[in-house]
């Protein structure tokens, strides 16, 4: 186990290195920062002050090297079109992507868990046939389009919810539903077969035998085995989750991380780019570091084959 | 987003899943879409890129404010709908054709190797693997959108970037399984090299797992090619992209919903019809890739 967890960690560390460079390499390929800094009335030596002021002068493992530096205290440079520190915005922006991301999880646990526990006891019935529709129409609908369907619908035909921004909790609404839906319908189809798979076992039927109210039956002795490849998806989950937001706020002009970087690439603001990419990628490869970790510790057959 | 190409499982009547045909429908739409995409430009009434400032923002055939010779309206700068819809399939036709044959060649050539030689080679080929799904794609596209120019190649490397892994896994499996028989052994002995038995005797072997994945992953390459474009980080507008329409109706939904609300049913009917063509291929050829 121990074995294990180190050599994932080490994985991990290799990944976000990876990234780093990634990063690194593509912002010095995309031309000369002086160019665009640079007022056009500057003069050769002030040029030559700014890039020696800006470490560009230096060979570019040296400045790959002030770079991790930096960014390992956070400090990813200034925003080119705020004028401030790209962490503070980084600060301000993430609680919102938090609550949006907070509710959708909300919204997929308590939709896909029981749609999906009760679609598999209920085989064939209208409720499952109803829940498989919704699970290949889910993974089908794109969800940028999704949610202006549900501006058009819930916000401009019926005027019932806002449409764009954050303020009143009903603002998080219309986003969160959007960003939920996808992995509502991966969810459920997961817990589902992996309910069906289980319900056919001996000892499920053991437990029928021996009397046992059908709740207890479902609940404590069917879903609780079915539940393991379940945590493989919360990985899958998160991932969806992150992808999702970044289109989601956009959709939704929801003032988060995903809208932070998308405007930063309308504008080119480079440190900005930089530094949502940097700690979106930590945040990714971290989750699945833990959802890997843990996972193994669930089920000893990965712990002890590796 | 979809974030893997497991695709939903085929919503079909129970009992009826070992089908010998096609299910006519979505095999019907998918083939309709390609005769769109590929005869776009002689079957496409108006032009994709120039609208005639006189009709703008039109609506459908049968409701006010429709104009004759747009059936489908026209958007904020009086260009026709359905002939954007028809060159958008064109699109998305190229990128799943482009993208899906680069990774599938990239990917199962890697697992390929790995699989052959082992060792060393399958260590650090795997361990590639491993750091590639580990690496956010969506990020990926920004930041190659703020470097370089959107563009068509931009949406083709990100393809190639998320799909190559599950390709590489899934040829390296096979390989180790069909190394162990017995013709392999065989042709070793006869005198072929290692190049004459990978390609020779062993990629047909490969084929239709390939095949499979590779028909399962074309409703996940458009729908990708459009969420990237509708981010303004695939391809760059005035191309009719249908993520790019969705893109460009997103202000006017107030006044004109068919703008965006038209090219986002062209990508759900044509994504569940080849997730469900997908579903049907995979249960044909190779039904233990149900759990890939």
């Amino acid at each position: 186990m121990q074995r294990y967890v180190l050599g994932r960690l080490l994985q991990s560390i290799v990944s976000m290195f990876v990234v780093s460079l990634v990063v690194f390499a593509l912002v010095r390929l995309s031309g000369d920062p002086i160019a665009i800094m640079a007022p056009p009335e500057a003069s050769e030596a002030d040029i030559r002050a700014m890039r020696a002021h800006l470490g560009l002068d230096r060979p570019w493992p040296v400045q790959y090297g002030t770079f991790i530096s930096h960014a390992l205290r956070g400090d990813f440079g200034t925003s080119v079109r705020f004028r401030r520190p790209a962490m503070e915005l980084i600060a301000e922006r993430y609680g919102a992507t938090l609550e949006l991301g907070g509710l959708a999880v909300l919204i997929v646990i308590l939709v896909a868990l029981p749609v999906g526990v009760y679609a598999a006891v209920r085989r064939g019935s209208p409720l499952d046939y109803a829940a498989r529709a919704f699970a290949a129409l889910g993974q089908a609908v794109p969800p940028f389009w999704l949610g202006l369907l549900l501006v058009l619908v819930f916000g401009v035909l019926l005027r019932w919810l806002p449409t764009s921004g954050r303020g009143t909790p009903l603002h998080v609404l219309l986003p969160g539903i959007t960003l939920g839906w996808f992995a509502v319908a991966g969810l459920m189809r997961l817990t589902r077969s992996s309910m069906l798979d289980v319900l056919g076992s001996e000892y499920v039927k053991l437990a029928r035998i021996k009397g046992l109210p059908e709740r207890t039956v479902i609940w404590k002795h069917a879903f609780k085995n079915a539940a393991l490849p379940v945590v493989t998806f919360a990985a899958l989950l998160f991932v969806a989750l992150l992808n999702g937001s970044i289109i989601v706020e956009t959709v939704f002009g929801w003032p988060g991380l995903g809208l932070l970087v998308i405007e930063a690439v309308d504008s080119r603001d480079y440190p900005i780019v930089q530094a949502v990419v940097m700690c979106l990628s930590g945040m990714y490869i971290g989750v699945n570091l833990v959802v890997d970790v843990l996972y193994a510790y669930l089920n000893p057959r990965i712990r002890y084959s590796s | 987003m979809t974030t893997s190409a497991t695709a939903a499982e085929p919503f079909v009547v129970p009992g009826r899943r070992e089908r010998r045909w096609p299910p006519a429908v979505p095999l019907a739409i998918v083939l309709g879409l390609v005769f769109c995409g590929v005869f776009a430009p002689w079957i496409a009434p108006h032009s994709p890129v120039e609208g005639s400032l006189g009709d703008r923002l039109a609506s459908p055939f049968g409701l006010e404010g429709a104009k004759p010779g747009h059936p489908l309206g026209t958007d904020r700068h009086g260009r026709d709908t359905l002939s954007r819809l028809l060159h958008g399939a064109r699109i998305s036709l190229a990128v799943s054709i482009v993208g899906i044959t680069l990774t599938g060649a990239a990917g199962s050539l890697i697992g390929l190797l790995a699989g052959f030689f082992g060792g060393w080679v399958d260590v650090i080929l795997m361990r590639l693997v491993d750091i590639s799904l580990s690496l956010p794609g969506i990020l990926i596209a920004v930041l190659l959108s703020v470097v370089f120019e959107p563009s068509f190649t931009n949406v083709i490397i990100v393809v190639v970037f998320l799909l190559w892994p599950s390709y590489a896994r899934l040829v390296r499996g096979e390989t180790l399984a069909v190394k162990q028989q017995e013709f392999v052994a065989l042709a070793r002995v006869a005198g072929c090299g290692s190049g004459t038995i990978m390609f020779r005797h062993i990629v047909p072997n490969l084929a239709p797992s390939v095949l499979v994945l590779a028909t399962l992953h074309v409703g996940y390459v458009i729908v990708l090619e459009a969420a990237l474009s509708f981010l303004g980080v695939g391809i760059p507008p005035p191309t009719p992209s249908w993520g790019v329409m969705v893109a460009d109706g997103r202000g006017l939904i107030e006044r004109a919903w068919w703008v965006s609300i038209l090219p986002g049913i062209a990508i759900l009917v044509t994504v569940l019809s080849l997730n469900i063509l997908g579903d049907w291929v995979r249960d044909r050829l190779d039904p233990k890739l149900r759990q890939v």
